[in-house]
């Protein structure tokens, strides 16, 4: 069993796992963002290389693992789970395959991200936003979050550079503060932004946090 | 005319070798037939092919060469051919070639990517080949030749000429250019004996580190009672501190300037201008200058640390004295006592004649893939004659088809086990059997990405405010990454204090600061070769401490009261705590980059047995690791089967195999180089190699760039082979010795660059140590 970090946010208690997954215990759901299934398909497509073809079976053997070992209800996808509409299309023959199995007695939601914003053919309900209180789920943080309501998003795939006693770590990582959580990405094939970019200074308050994925992953501020 | 300008004109030979050292009009030898058949025959079209892998140098000769040619009214064409070269000047030269051209191995890659590449090579009587032995252990040189290979098709009566420095055996330079044979080797005289000596100053060189700054003032005698000077350092980080302050020691003010890789191409050039106009006394340099335009003033080199390789120390002596028949004078200043050892074999191998050889190794398959994907560019491939056409390049000499295949099919399909992109590959077969890019529109990416030159990541550093101006130069990531507001640090010779990084740029103000962090530049270093390594082990084991001055014989004779000296048949293992950390320094003196890997390897089995190793650095004598926790018998980790059993599984997961990874993706065409030096930001970011390398690794093992990951990685920077040797030297007698502090011998590597981090166990230790300074200040969250 992997170890993971527990946390509080919106007075619930989270669970943050080594890979970049978040599970809510009280309600039994996993929570996954940015899987960009498809990504090295997309890439060759659009003739931008010919990368290892393997990020999406690795990404599904990943997602396959976590829910192995938190045998969640309820798993939600948090938007970009396909590099694009036509990644979704060429995968679901496959997808239907593998995901079948594990989907099976869940409640699956898909939801729409940037990347993947149209009906993709998989099992499972494909919303905008799901409300799941205290939270509200959505792909990208929205600057006007009601008074009261605490979000959870993900399309940053934040990553955090932390320098330490003259050594330098780069890793995936939530952010966090007092009223948001932003995902790190999921998927094998994402890069990311780093936590001091200027993206995130308008959504994340002063007293922010970065999770860096660890074993166990590990909270420190986020020094800007 | 000089005998062997002479010979070079007489020639008939296919191909000719000219050895020659600097000075002996060796570039003017290679024209001079060029010259005389273009009079005999005038022509239009391509005659004369030069290549150089400076631009500078292209430029230079070019300009030389167009004052005889107008003197003597000559209607012959003569034109520089580089990525400085306009777009508009470039396209005639593609249309309306000249009869001469000077160019650098990638500019000839790029014009042999293009269709009309045959019509414009077709005329082709000459290629010359210059500072050929620089070339010959490299992938450049690989590159090269296989154009070469590709020249000799499009124009076989053409006669190739190689250019060189002195070597150890020319046979091997002439097997390189002609792999058939053929090759005639003409050799101009070698000139008087070099005038070297080792630079003694008012005061000894410091145990360790220092960079060679404690002999600044007997430096600067030195450029003041000579014209010109080069300074060579083997490192950026030691020229920068080196040069602040020879600076102030320059009480004359005399003009002085620095030289190296990391500074701007402004900067660059400027001061090659300066040399070159006779207005500068010295420059503070490294290996940039080891290749150049010869400054007919520079009348003195000095050669500031150990040089590591005979070879490299004849060919920077060579930079002095651009008359062949004066003497050429050169002094080296051992940096610290340590290297006083080796200076001093430096000076007897000299002497003696005594250089290391130049193997021929195999050409990278990287390398390959490229020149595939370029022959690509340029029209339908027939794979049959593509595969007889590398095979007669010298370093392709070897590949077997099966080889040659694989390499066709990653370029075609990505080579994976999966064929997932069928639809989507980059070459497909057409009904006549050749082999054609499936979409013409990715040439263009292709030739972007030509060449072989890999830049580590590396960032901008600019004067804040001033957005227009000219960069000072880059650093490393690694090094910018560190920085906090207010830390200083030298480039260019000025202090500067870190402000912030703005969009991937690092910027910085003037800093009144007298002493800055050091800027730890990661330029390619080269290891102490075996010659030289074991003549020190010699001297060491001999006892005999004369003619060495009493500050080297009391430090020698400390290190053995401290310690033990090492000796050739027993490996010396040190251990001692220094800053919170255990450390354990094992002498092996198998040259930098076998010692780099017994790091490595050690580092892992340290790993795996719990013990939570940091890091680890090598120099050309030792390896040092530091780690959390010290190890109470070190000797088990030596046992030589284990050893090289373990080493094939644990070199896969490091940093250096990722780093070799890296330079394969990108050369072969798995990955694109980033365009313009400037990184994409955000979200749609390139992501690491590294994520590649370990995906190949999980699902794709057997996949042809991990083997050409493996070769590099075994060839440079493994260099197992000299593990091996000392292994078989020492046969078990391991002596392990626990001391307070560190010893004499140990020291320089505290100050040493190029550290590289162990990234396990010890990182989570960190990581919960840093979370755990902010738990009870942490409103958002707890255990």
């Amino acid at each position: 069993m992997q170890a993971h970090l527990e946390f509080q946010f919106g007075m619930e208690r989270l669970l943050a796992t080594p890979q970049g997954a978040l599970y809510w215990p009280k309600a039994d759901v996993l929570i996954v963002s940015d899987l960009h299934l498809g990504k090295s398909e997309r890439m060759a497509r659009r003739g931008a290389g010919l990368l290892p073809p393997y990020d999406t079976p690795e990404t599904l053997a990943r997602l396959t693992e976590e829910i192995a070992t938190y045998d969640p209800a309820v798993v939600i996808c948090l938007g970009d789970s396909f590099d694009d509409l036509e990644a979704a299309r060429n995968l679901s023959p496959y997808l239907a395959r593998r995901l079948g199995p594990i989907q099976a007695g869940r409640k699956w939601v898909w939801i729409l991200g940037n990347h993947d914003a149209g009906p993709v053919n998989l099992s499972g309900e494909h919303l905008d936003e799901f409300e799941t209180p205290p939270f509200i789920l959505r792909h990208i943080a929205r600057a006007d979050l009601p008074e009261g309501r605490f979000e959870i998003s993900g399309h940053y795939h934040p990553k955090m550079r932390v320098a330490l006693r003259g050594r330098s770590l780069s890793r995936a990582a939530f952010l966090m503060d007092e009223r948001r959580l932003i995902l790190p990405a999921f998927g094998a094939y994402t890069g990311g932004l780093w936590a001091d970019d200027p993206a995130f200074a308008g959504l994340l308050g002063a007293d922010a946090a970065a999770i860096v994925l660890g074993q166990p992953p590990v909270m420190i501020p986020l020094k800007r | 005319m000089h005998p062997h300008q002479r010979a070079m004109l007489r020639a008939t030979s296919p191909a000719q070798v000219l050895i020659a050292p600097t000075g002996a009009g060796k570039t003017l030898s290679g024209f001079l037939p060029s010259l005389v058949d273009l009079i005999h025959a005038p022509k239009q079209g391509l005659h004369t092919l030069y290549i150089s892998p400076l631009k500078a140098l292209a430029a230079d000769i070019r300009r030389n060469l167009q004052i005889p040619v107008a003197e003597m009214g000559l209607d012959i064409r003569i034109e520089d051919r580089t990525g400085d070269t306009s777009a508009h000047m470039r396209r005639r030269q593609r249309a309306d070639p000249p009869q001469i051209l000077l160019t650098t191995p990638e500019s000839l890659v790029l014009l042999l990517s293009y269709p009309e590449a045959d019509k414009i090579f077709a005329s082709v009587k000459r290629v010359i080949l210059d500072e050929i032995h620089a070339l010959i252990d490299r992938k450049r040189g690989d590159q090269l030749m296989l154009c070469l290979a590709r020249l000799a098709r499009l124009s076989p009566q053409m006669t190739r000429v190689g250019l060189s420095a002195t070597v150890k055996d020319p046979s091997q330079i002439a097997a390189y250019l002609a792999p058939d044979g053929g090759a005639e080797i003409i050799t101009a005289p070698q000139g008087p004996a070099p005038d070297i000596a080792i630079l003694e100053a008012d005061i000894p060189p410091p145990w360790a580190g220092g960079g060679g700054r404690y002999g600044v003032q007997a430096v600067y005698d030195q450029i003041k009672r000579h014209r010109a000077t080069l300074i060579f350092h083997n490192t950026r980080a030691n020229a920068e501190l080196f040069f602040h302050e020879l600076w102030q020691a320059n009480e004359d003010t005399l003009p002085i300037a620095i030289h190296h890789g990391a500074l701007s191409r402004e900067a660059r050039a400027k001061v090659e201008a300066a040399m070159s106009e006779g207005s500068l006394r010295a420059i503070v340099c490294t290996g940039s200058l080891d290749l150049g335009i010869d400054w007919g003033d520079v009348d003195l080199v000095i050669q500031i640390g150990a040089p590591k390789e005979v070879k490299r120390l004849v060919q920077r002596i060579g930079r002095a004295g651009h008359r062949f028949d004066l003497a050429s004078k050169a002094r080296i200043l051992p940096a610290n006592r340590f290297e006083y050892l080796e200076c001093q074999a430096a000076l007897e191998a000299v002497r003696d004649g005594g250089l290391e050889d130049d193997p021929i190794r195999q050409g990278g398959l990287d390398v390959l893939c490229q020149h595939i994907l370029i022959s690509a560019c340029a029209g339908p491939i027939a794979p049959d004659d593509l595969y007889a056409e590398i095979t007669t390049a010298a370093p392709y000499a070897g590949v077997t088809r099966a080889e040659f295949d694989r390499a066709l099919d990653f370029c075609a399909t990505g080579g994976y086990a999966l064929r997932a992109y069928d639809r989507w590959q980059r070459l497909v077969t057409r009904p006549d059997g050749m082999l054609a890019l499936r979409d013409p529109r990715s040439a263009a990416r292709i030739r972007q990405n030509i060449g072989t030159i890999i830049e580590t990541d590396r960032l901008k550093v600019r004067m804040a405010k001033r957005r227009g101006g000219a960069p000072l130069g880059e650093v490393e990531e690694n090094f910018a990454a560190q920085l906090r507001q207010g830390d200083s640090f030298l480039i260019g010779g000025q202090i500067v204090r870190y402000e912030g990084m703005r969009e991937l740029v690092v910027e910085v103000s003037p800093s009144p600061q007298k002493r800055p962090k050091i800027a730890t530049f990661m330029g390619t270093k080269f290891a102490t070769s075996l010659q030289l390594s074991d003549r020190i082990l010699a001297r060491l084991e001999s006892g005999d401490w004369s003619g060495l001055p009493a500050h080297i014989a009391d430090w020698l004779d400390h290190q053995a009261r401290l310690s033990r000296l090492p000796q050739r048949d027993r490996l010396l293992v040190e251990a001692y705590p220094h800053e919170g950390r255990a450390h354990l320094c094992v002498h092996g003196f198998a040259g930098r980059n076998a010692q780099q890997t017994l790091g490595l390897v050690l580092t892992h089995r340290m790993d795996q047995m719990g013990l939570a190793p940091m890091g680890f650095v090598a120099n050309d004598y030792a390896t040092l690791i530091w780690g959390l926790d010290p190890i109470a018998d070190p000797r088990p980790l030596f046992e030589p089967d284990l050893l090289r059993a373990a080493f094939e599984g644990w070199l896969s997961e490091n940093a250096v195999m990722k780093r070799s990874f890296k330079a394969v993706a990108l050369i072969s065409g798995l990955i694109e180089r980033s365009v313009n030096g400037t990184k994409k930001t955000g979200r749609q970011a390139v992501f690491s190699s590294d994520i590649l390398y370990d995906t190949l690794r999980k699902y794709d093992s057997d996949h042809i760039l991990l083997e050409m990951t493996r070769r590099d990685a075994l060839r440079g920077l493994v260099d197992f082979g000299r593990i091996d040797e000392m292994l078989t030297r020492v046969g078990g007698r391991i002596d392990h010795i626990a001391l307070p502090r560190v010893s004499p011998f140990a020291a320089p590597l505290l100050l040493e660059a190029g550290r590289i981090p162990v990234h396990g166990s010890a990182d989570q230790r960190l990581l919960e140590e840093e979370a755990a300074k902010f738990l009870p200040q942490a409103a958002l969250g707890h255990r």
